[in-house]
């Protein structure tokens, strides 16, 4: 038996490696393999054939066309990094906000839970698709769908922004804030997870601290800010990276992406598309990263 | 001087009651409406729908009607299940949807054992790719994904024994099956993570009792450690079920043919044009449904699309927050 030989330390390992191996296979078959591949094809014309596909190899010219040539991958790329930019603050700030309220003690606690959460359960971009081309359907065209959209939210948001101008607050931050109120049911539904996540952290914050503070004559806005905040700090680094991926599902990129692939059968030309995407998506979570890792608080 | 001195420290310690009190009752009203109004936000489409699916196309018109239908029917459910062919869609669905969840379940539970528990070479190294998993766009995988699955192959065996190009697994089940059982199916890489962080916080000294027991590192982790993980279990097999559910991704790149309900109900509006005027019984190239009519058979398909997971919720909601706290996703 070879397996004598072995020290405990390497039949540890190798028990390990048994536990591991069916993501291993998973990951060198169906993970790394298509992702080089995926490379291969960005720098490639790919033929699919019946039995198969042929690849013929034509340097940059994919991401010159995605960059220069197509009409709409500029726009829709910037569009959507930018809206992931500014989306980040604000499903941050209501998720954390969210889980402050609900890890108070009220009645009806628990009732309130299950009905913030319902988001996470009912977030599905079938859903929507199919509402979005109801409405076209509907109306006939895509700008009537829309207008009929704001037409039902019955609110006009320009109040807000007159009230908050008037009252001093600069421009930028007022229109911020109209955005916030006329898409708050995207940010209620795109935030359960980040909900879930915080109220966890909130709940793993040791009530002695609290007690303390109160003794010592802080108030309820002192702890939050020097108590709360610091505590879950480490989370809102999570939380905005799972935002971040979050909005991939069904960004106007990805669907941009498996059109280009699946619709006009330009497979080379996705896939520098699809590396794009990633690449500017990893600039994004780097610099975000480390912005906020430099503050972060890290208790233990 | 004395007594007047407790007196006005009297009136002093009683305003301050009467300022905390008032204070507090004034936040916690507060707090009530907040907690209405969102909560009102988020069940309001549904509510929405569920009164759209019992109103009769008469009271579509009436603009006296707000939520609560005069004339109740349930035609429209009638006939969005006949366009959705819905029992045969719900049982499809739910089979596939529970088989990825427990498969995807598994694999990750014994990916995320592997890297809690052992050291063995490479294991921060592989960790991190568990990372990049999470992090790398699904749609970067897109293209090579499908050619792989278009013709699959494992190591060159199906060419081997029939000498054809491998086998065509589009539009079945398999590929999402495939990925899910070896833990790289849809957001598979968080499943790992959460286990790994669960099992992490678990105490090691268990482990080992049973080792000197002489129980094999199988055998612990089948006897005790998944007992003791019913936490991340639940949490993980919710993610993955819901998830799986409502994913269009996958479902559109690997079964755009399947009868899964998030095909189905992309697709619902158009079928719904198409098919509502047989329906109704109106006849001739030109018959069109009135769309306000059609857009009511919409809304009632997509809530009966999401009904399953409604009920559903109803039933683990308790379990859902519970779990999530005590997994340690936090960790």
């Amino acid at each position: 038996m070879i397996n004598r030989r072995l020290t405990l330390t390497q039949r540890r390992a190798l028990l390990g490696i048994f536990f591991i191996l069916p993501w291993l296979i998973g990951f060198v078959f169906l993970f790394l393999t298509p992702l080089i591949e995926s490379v291969r094809f960005s720098f490639s014309v790919l033929q699919v054939t019946p039995d198969g596909f042929t690849l013929a190899f034509n340097g940059i010219e994919n991401f010159r066309v995605a960059l220069a040539v197509d009409p709409e991958f500029n726009r829709v790329l910037t569009q959507s990094v930018l809206e992931m930019v500014y989306d980040v603050p604000m499903i941050l700030f209501f998720s954390l906000f969210t889980a402050t309220l609900l890890n108070q003690k009220f009645r009806g606690r628990s009732v309130a839970r299950a009905i913030f959460f319902l988001p996470v359960i009912l977030a599905s971009g079938a859903v929507e698709a199919a509402q979005v081309s109801g409405l076209i359907q509907l109306t006939g065209s895509a700008e009537a769908a829309q207008e009929l959209e704001q037409q039902q939210m019955g609110f006009d948001p320009m109040m807000v922004v007159r009230m908050l101008g008037n009252a001093g607050i600069p421009l930028w931050f007022v229109e911020y804030i109209a955005e916030a109120i006329t898409r708050i049911y995207e940010i209620i539904s795109s935030s359960g997870v980040q909900i879930l996540i915080f109220l966890a952290a909130l709940q793993s914050v040791p009530s002695s601290m609290y007690e303390v503070a109160k003794i010592d004559g802080a108030t309820a806005y002192e702890s939050f800010w020097k108590i709360t905040f610091p505590m879950v700090s480490p989370l809102i680094l999570t939380n905005v990276i799972y935002t971040i991926i979050d909005s991939f599902a069904d960004s106007p990129v990805t669907q941009r992406i498996y059109q280009t692939a699946f619709v006009s059968q330009n497979f080379g030309l996705s896939a520098a598309m699809a590396w794009l995407y990633t690449i500017a998506v990893s600039l994004l979570l780097i610099i975000i990263g480390y912005l906020i890792s430099k503050r972060v608080f890290y208790y233990n | 001087m004395d007594a007047k001195l407790l007196k006005s420290e009297a009136i002093v310690y009683r305003y301050h009651r009467v300022k905390n009190k008032s204070m507090a009752w004034l936040w916690s009203f507060f707090r009530l409406v907040l907690i209405v109004g969102i909560g009102f936000i988020i069940i309001r489409p549904i509510l929405e729908r569920i009164s759209v699916a019992f109103k009769s196309p008469e009271d579509i018109y009436n603009p006296t009607i707000y939520m609560v239908p005069i004339h109740f029917t349930l035609d429209n459910v009638k006939h969005a299940m006949e366009i959705l062919n819905y029992w045969p869609l719900l049982r499809n669905t739910l089979l596939f949807v529970i088989l990825t969840t427990l498969l995807a379940t598994v694999s990750s539970a014994l990916a995320g054992y592997g890297f809690a528990r052992f050291k063995f070479p490479g294991s921060n190294l592989l960790f991190a790719f568990v990372v990049l998993t999470i992090l790398v766009p699904a749609s970067t995988l897109m293209v090579p994904m499908y050619l792989h699955f278009r013709s699959f192959d494992v190591l060159g065996l199906v060419t081997l024994f029939t000498g054809r190009e491998g086998l065509n697994l589009i539009n079945t089940y398999w590929p999402s099956l495939i990925m899910a059982a070896l833990g790289v199916g849809l957001k598979s890489g968080l499943y790992i993570y959460i286990f790994r962080q669960f099992f992490r916080g678990l105490p090691k000294e268990i482990e080992e009792a049973a080792l000197i027991d002489g129980a094999g590192g199988i055998r612990t982790f089948l006897t005790i450690m998944l007992p003791n993980s019913i936490p991340p279990i639940i949490t993980v097999m919710l993610f993955a079920f819901v998830w799986q559910y409502n994913d269009t991704f996958y479902a559109s790149l690997f079964m755009n043919n399947s009868e899964l309900i998030a095909n189905s109900i992309a697709a619902l509006p158009a079928n719904v044009n198409q098919k509502l005027p047989q329906l109704l019984g109106i006849v001739g190239t030109e018959a069109r449904a009135d769309p306000n009519h059609a857009a009511m058979i919409v809304d009632t398909g997509i809530l009966m699309a999401i009904a399953p997971l409604i009920i559903m919720y109803l039933f683990v909601q308790r379990y859902f927050v519970e779990s999530v706290e005590r997994t340690g996703v936090v960790g």
